[in-house]
């Protein structure tokens, strides 16, 4: 479906030092630095995966999408989606592909939405029956009919993303790409996107990449993430593999009776512990949590216990970090 | 082409929303009108004709020059087409099974025919109604009107093929400020858009028959009061016509180009 090899991109960027002397200088002669966005990436997506995409700001994210759409031309490698290269064969290859660019907006800004939505029924040459039943599906799902008739500009930015991820699917396209879907929605928009991508997933068989900061999209929608750093992939395989192999620390609080001395068992830190309320942090690939609880609670009397995974954000900084991304 | 005439469609629309910068531009072309008509009346002090205009032909020209600003006018500021180039909003456009040419074409032409519809009666009544001898007078003859309306329409065609080259520049430049200024500022003034090019001196006449700029303003704006007669309004429409299609296949072939290039600024 999606085949990535040895893909490569470099910018070039003029650069300056500090200063008037400098900036009078490269008025005259412009010094560039050649920046690599991508180096060597490979990658394979088949149809009806859902990929997440995830890695620091700066990583290249946006360029493999770009890439990826035909927007961006790589320095080298090869590429093809749905048997075509994207840059290539621009045109054709991208009416079979939905983009949502989250810090963009595609719709006309001044004009009631259902204007918008008639004119990319024209672009993509969507035939009347199709984008009526494509229409009518999508307002149920997202509740648009309210607010097919407003001007853009009067949206509130959930009730934009909705129509705006509903006019990258009206021309039924294989495959969709969501750079930053949600970034900026309260919870309730944000559930109603995930809900929709994943019924769409399902019911269409529309393969997804997903780019996003959220790593609570990536836990409710992708069974498999890439991770990429400083423009190389750095892990690519399932959620849940790779959280178990980072999430190697589990926070035990425990209130205790304060006149009694906390012996700290091993293998744990001491986050704090103030008048008989500790928190312990554990190492679970040396000791389990259970066996924390065990010492704790023949040593001391304890009120009360609780057992906490660290949150997924946490997780991630933390593998940025072990990358040096 | 359907796609593009629903595209100048939903473009003309947008653009009509627009109404208090309708209204803003109609007064300032009325005022402006009024200044242009005074100012040429100093320079031809007491007589009523100069080198190959006469005055109420001039009156006439700033009158249809004001009424149709936004067909033959060189300098515009396209603010959503510029702010696309510089900040990546350009990545949607391209997103699109469309030739980018003929969209960013389509949609600085309707953004143009919204304005020039919606200006122009106004200015033109305006014209009418000034007080002797500043007011508008009627077209020389019916073929006059017929050529002026052709050839304003060929004008259009014209000024957004020149205007697409400079948009098309600023990928490459990534700054409007000199691409546009420089190439307006010298657009207009070989328009005859600054000074009518009959009180330029020959040279410079000469000059301008060999640039596309006069074919946009100075042309229809002359042949109208019958300043231009019918057999150089037909030729001037075949010149026209080959600027035009001239032009339009040189922006489609540095659009490609600077396309592949480019890289989308802004992440």
């Amino acid at each position: 479906m999606i085949s990535l090899s040895h893909i490569c991109k470099e910018y070039r960027v003029a650069t300056r030092s500090e200063g008037m002397k400098a900036a009078l200088k490269s008025f005259f002669k412009r010094e560039y630095i050649s920046v690599e966005a991508l180096k060597d990436i490979s990658f394979d997506i088949k149809r009806g995966e859902i990929v997440g995409y995830i890695g620091p700001n700066g990583a290249g994210k946006s360029t493999t999408v770009k890439i990826l759409c035909g927007v961006l031309v790589p320095t080298s490698g090869n590429c093809s989606v749905l048997g075509l290269v994207p840059w290539e064969n621009r045109l054709k290859h991208v009416s079979h592909i939905g983009v949502v660019f989250g810090q963009r907006s595609q719709l006309l800004w001044d004009i009631p939405v259902i204007d918008s939505f008639s004119l990319l029924k024209d672009i993509y040459r969507v035939d009347e029956l199709s984008y009526k039943e494509n229409l009518e599906e999508l307002s149920y799902v997202f509740g648009l009919e309210e607010y097919l008739s407003i001007p853009v500009r009067q949206l509130s930015l959930g009730q934009r993303m909705r129509c705006e991820i509903a006019a990258s699917m009206l021309h039924n396209p294989q495959i969709l790409f969501l750079d930053e879907p949600t970034i900026g929605l309260d919870a309730v928009s944000q559930i109603a996107v995930r809900n929709y991508i994943r019924r769409i997933n399902k019911e269409k068989d529309v393969t997804v990449l997903l780019t996003t900061h959220d790593m609570g999209d990536v836990e409710a929608l992708a069974e498999r993430v890439m991770l990429i750093g400083k423009g190389q992939i750095l892990y690519d395989g399932s959620f849940s593999s790779m959280k178990s192999r980072y999430d190697t620390v589990n926070l035990i609080t425990i209130e205790y009776d304060p006149t009694m001395h906390l012996k700290q068992p091993e293998h744990t830190a001491l986050v704090s512990n103030e008048n008989g309320r500790a928190i312990l942090s554990v190492d679970t690939s040396k000791t389990a949590a259970s066996s924390v609880i065990g010492q704790l609670s023949s040593s001391l009397w304890v009120k009360d216990i609780s057992v906490q995974s660290r949150p997924i954000e946490e997780i991630i900084a933390e593998i940025y970090e072990e990358y040096e991304i | 082409m359907k796609k593009y005439l629903s595209l100048l469609k939903v473009r003309f629309l947008n653009n009509l929303q627009y109404r208090a910068a309708a209204i803003g531009g109609l007064v300032t072309q009325f005022f402006w009108g009024i200044m242009l008509v005074y100012i040429f009346r100093a320079f031809y002090g007491n007589s009523s004709v100069s080198d190959g205009m006469s005055f109420q032909e001039l009156v006439t020209f700033v009158w249809l020059q004001q009424g149709f600003l936004s067909f033959i006018f060189l300098y515009d500021w396209d603010y959503e087409l510029l702010e696309m180039i510089t900040t990546g909003g350009i990545c949607y456009e391209l997103i699109r099974p469309v030739n980018l040419y003929s969209v960013w074409y389509v949609k600085l032409l309707s953004k143009r025919v919204a304005r020039g519809l919606l200006c122009f009666a106004p200015v033109i009544l305006l014209g009418f109604l000034m007080p002797e001898p500043y007011t508008m007078s009627l077209p020389y003859d019916a073929v006059a009107l017929l050529l002026f309306v052709v050839t304003l329409l060929l004008s259009l065609l014209l000024i957004v093929a020149i205007s697409m080259l400079i948009f098309i520049s600023i990928f490459v430049t990534l700054s409007p400020v000199g691409s546009i200024s420089i190439f307006a500022t010298i657009g207009e003034f070989f328009a005859g858009m600054t000074i009518p090019i009959p009180f330029m001196p020959i040279w410079l006449q000469k000059v301008c028959m060999f640039l596309p700029f006069r074919y946009t303003a100075d042309l229809p704006l002359r042949v109208y009061s019958g300043n231009i007669r019918a057999g150089d309004a037909v030729v001037g429409i075949a010149i026209q016509t080959v600027w035009i299609v001239g032009l339009v296949i040189l922006g489609n072939l540095c659009m490609k180009r600077v396309t592949r290039l480019s890289m989308v600024q802004g992440g």
